[in-house]
């Protein structure tokens, strides 16, 4: 019973990243972007509550605070650094962000 | 009894003159350079003293541990017996005396202290050469005089000329260095050892005689010998190297470099006399060398070329005694030569020097007046070397090989000719010179006449040179026999055949007689009839010309070795073995523009990037697992 739950959980968390990795690769919205890695990383959260309640170890739990801690860090920083893109290319195209070659 | 100190003050002297060099003045630079030396010669002439009256038969010093690896570990240590005293005392006095001579006649030269600094460094090689207890400390002298050579030959490098010269003595005394090499690598794997004692000790009980790896131990070790000491076929280099001053060459001929394989002959007799195949063709070299030489000496006309010849021809006969087992000859006559060579060289730059640079004695003459103190001691040194009879010490060093040469144990009547023949052209060819440079009409203004500095270790050379040859008297009179017992106890005396025995005086008379017929023919060629020479020399020019070349040595060294190489070297201008490092560069390029592909600013790119290599180590991970 428990085990079909972890693998279900797990399966979930696994659909998910991979919906939110498909989509950073093959939208070219900036914004879309941003919110497929919200997508991927609330999968691995979803992965590593899974895992917590699997071990019944608070771990998990703790582990998804951080990311979501660092989740809203991103985004700030993410939504800044769009406005920027927007301002100085008035385009939200990802692609077009290509003059930074370094 | 401090032996370190003997090789130490002249490195302690070459080291300041290195470090201090261009700060020091030229009047303390050579202050230095030839105190050095000499505080050497004092603490040689103390050890000596302690050496002789203790009755000991050798001490041992060991500065500290050298290598230890294993089974290897050579020291640095000094071993003083009878042979490394006679050596020492040569090496620091005739340098000591060059040195002095030097003062005066490097004093205008621009690099007086580098000059000072060379010899320093020869000197402390050649005397770790001859203390050295192992045969790796040897070898480290034996390169450590290769290389002050090469920089004193060297020495006025502005000319292309000279530093060719360098560059040949460097090389060819290599190939040498190479068999020597290869010969300690055996005898290391033969007996687990490089001590020089300990090697003579085993090679006695592991050994037979004219057993098959001492007969090839003994011919590299000879390779390196004659490579060193200028020998047939390795004696290209010394003429050559006359391109350095006249000093240097009168240090590497009389004490040092020149003298390295006698010494490394008679230091590992023992093996020699293990193989005495080898030791017969020692003895070959020594005469065939000795006539070669002799004959091209008699053609050359620059003075210091005739000395150079003149100094293969006398190792010639040095080598003669060792392959006749006349080990104690060879030494006697090796001191008796350092002290008339460096004598003549000393004489023949100051007589260079006083014509502002002529080497060649047909534009010499008359100097007889003009530079009597040089004139009196070039005529000792020379008589010394054409052996006139009873006055001078050549007479009694090479009389006793000439002797030994027929009448020692391993001695024959082919030997005992070369070594006559050689007798004969030698006393021609140091007469020519002499009367050539001397006498006749003045046909080059003198210069200034060289000073104190340079006549007085003239006289103490020439006084040396006469009176050496006191200290070692024939049986046939006097029989006073110091110099071959004060070496007994390293090298065995040689032992006369019976048939022999009471002929002695013959020999004394025939070789005495050789001698002075030789100075009458250069007589009369050069002073009663001085055409003579010149209708000879016409009348056989293609003869003249194979002596005077040095019977064509170079000249198919060239072809053989020099020509193939430098066209081979042609062909592979663009080395072949750099093909390969080329290659990875072109690698190292071509990832490098891939990679720069890859760097696009595409963020999804980047993205794509991270997953490939994500998914990749975790299907590594899986797999491992």
């Amino acid at each position: 019973m428990n085990e079909i739950q972890i693998t279900g959980g797990l399966l979930l968390a696994g659909i998910l990243f991979t919906l939110g990795l498909v989509g950073v690769l093959i939208r070219r919205n900036i914004i879309f972007m941003l919110v497929c890695v919200e997508i991927m990383l609330n999968a691995a959260g979803l992965a590593f509550i899974v895992a917590g309640s699997k071990w019944a170890q608070p771990d998990g739990q703790v582990m998804f605070i951080f990311i979501l801690t660092m989740a809203a860090a991103e985004v700030s920083v993410g939504l800044a650094l769009i406005l920027q893109i927007h301002h100085q290319l008035k385009t939200l195209d990802g692609d077009a962000a290509n003059t930074m070659k370094g | 009894m401090n032996i370190w100190l003997i090789p130490a003050l002249p490195l302690l002297g070459a080291f300041i003159l290195i470090v201090a060099g261009s700060g020091l003045p030229r009047r303390v630079a050579t202050i230095i350079g030839s105190g050095s030396v000499g505080l050497a010669a004092l603490v040689t002439l103390i050890v000596g003293y302690n050496f002789i009256s203790t009755g000991a038969t050798s001490v041992d010093f060991i500065a500290w541990q050298w290598i230890d690896v294993a089974d290897f570990s050579p020291a640095i240590a000094y071993h003083l017996d009878a042979l490394s005293l006679v050596f020492i005392f040569v090496i620091t006095f005739v340098g000591f005396l060059i040195h002095v001579y030097s003062a005066e006649f490097m004093a205008e030269d621009e690099g007086c202290t580098r000059f000072f600094a060379y010899l320093n460094l020869f000197v402390c090689s050649m005397l770790t050469l001859v203390l050295a207890d192992n045969l790796v400390l040897l070898y480290l002298g034996w390169e450590g005089v290769g290389l002050c050579s090469y920089l004193l030959i060297g020495f006025w490098y502005t000319d292309e000329k000279n530093g060719y010269a360098a560059r040949k003595a460097f090389i060819v005394t290599r190939v040498g260095d190479t068999a020597l090499a290869i010969g300690l690598f055996m005898l290391f794997q033969n007996f687990n050892t490089l001590n020089i004692q300990e090697i003579a000790t085993q090679a006695t009980q592991q050994w037979t005689v004219g057993s098959e790896t001492a007969m090839i131990i003994s011919l590299l070790l000879l390779g390196g010998a004659v490579g060193k000491s200028a020998q047939l076929p390795l004696q290209t280099w010394l003429p050559d190297a006359m391109a350095g001053p006249s000093p240097v060459s009168a240090l590497i001929h009389a004490a040092t470099m020149v003298t390295a394989g006698v010494y490394l002959i008679a230091r590992t007799h023992v093996i020699f006399e293990m193989a005495p195949g080898a030791l017969l063709i020692v003895g070959i070299i020594g005469a065939v060398t000795l006539t070669i030489a002799g004959f091209t000496a008699l053609t050359q006309h620059d003075l210091k070329r005739v000395l150079a010849y003149s100094t293969i021809s006398q190792i010639g006969y040095m080598f003669l005694a060792l392959g006749v087992s006349a080990w104690s000859a060879a030494i006697f006559h090796f001191m008796i030569h350092a002290f008339f060579k460096a004598l003549l060289f000393l004489a023949a730059g100051a007589v260079i020097m006083a014509l502002h640079h002529e080497h060649d004695m047909y534009k010499m003459g008359g100097l007889r007046k003009k530079l009597p103190a040089i004139y009196w001691t070039f005529l000792i040194g020379a008589s010394s070397l054409a052996a006139l009879p009873l006055v001078t010490g050549g007479f009694y060093s090479k009389d006793q090989i000439l002797w030994l040469s027929l009448a020692g144990e391993n001695g024959n009547i082919w030997f005992f000719l070369f070594a006559l023949l050689g007798a004969f052209i030698t006393s021609i060819y140091t007469f020519r010179m002499l009367f050539l440079t001397f006498f006749g009409e003045e046909k080059t203004h003198v210069g200034h006449a060289p000073g104190r500095g340079m006549t007085i270790p003239l006289l103490v050379l020439a006084g040396l040179s006469t009176l050496g040859g006191f200290i070692e008297l024939p049986h046939s009179f006097g029989h006073f026999t110091i110099f071959s017992n004060f070496l007994s106890p390293v090298l065995p005396s040689v032992a006369v055949q019976e048939d022999f025995e009471n002929i002695e005086w013959i020999v004394q008379l025939v070789a005495a007689g050789v001698a002075l017929s030789g100075v009458y023919v250069a007589y009369v060629f050069y002073i009663v009839k001085p055409g003579l020479s010149e209708e000879l020399k016409m009348s056989a020019a293609d003869l003249h010309k194979f002596f005077f070349n040095g019977w064509g040595f170079d000249a198919l060294y060239d072809k053989l070795f020099v020509r193939p190489f430098v066209f081979i070297s042609n062909i592979n201008k663009k080395d072949i073995a750099d093909k390969l490092y080329d290659g990875l560069v072109m690698l190292a390029n071509w990832f490098n523009r891939i990679l720069a592909y890859t760097q696009s600013g595409v963020l999804r790119w980047y993205i794509m990037g991270i997953v490939i290599g994500g998914i990749l180590l975790l299907t590594l991970g899986l797999i491992k697992s």
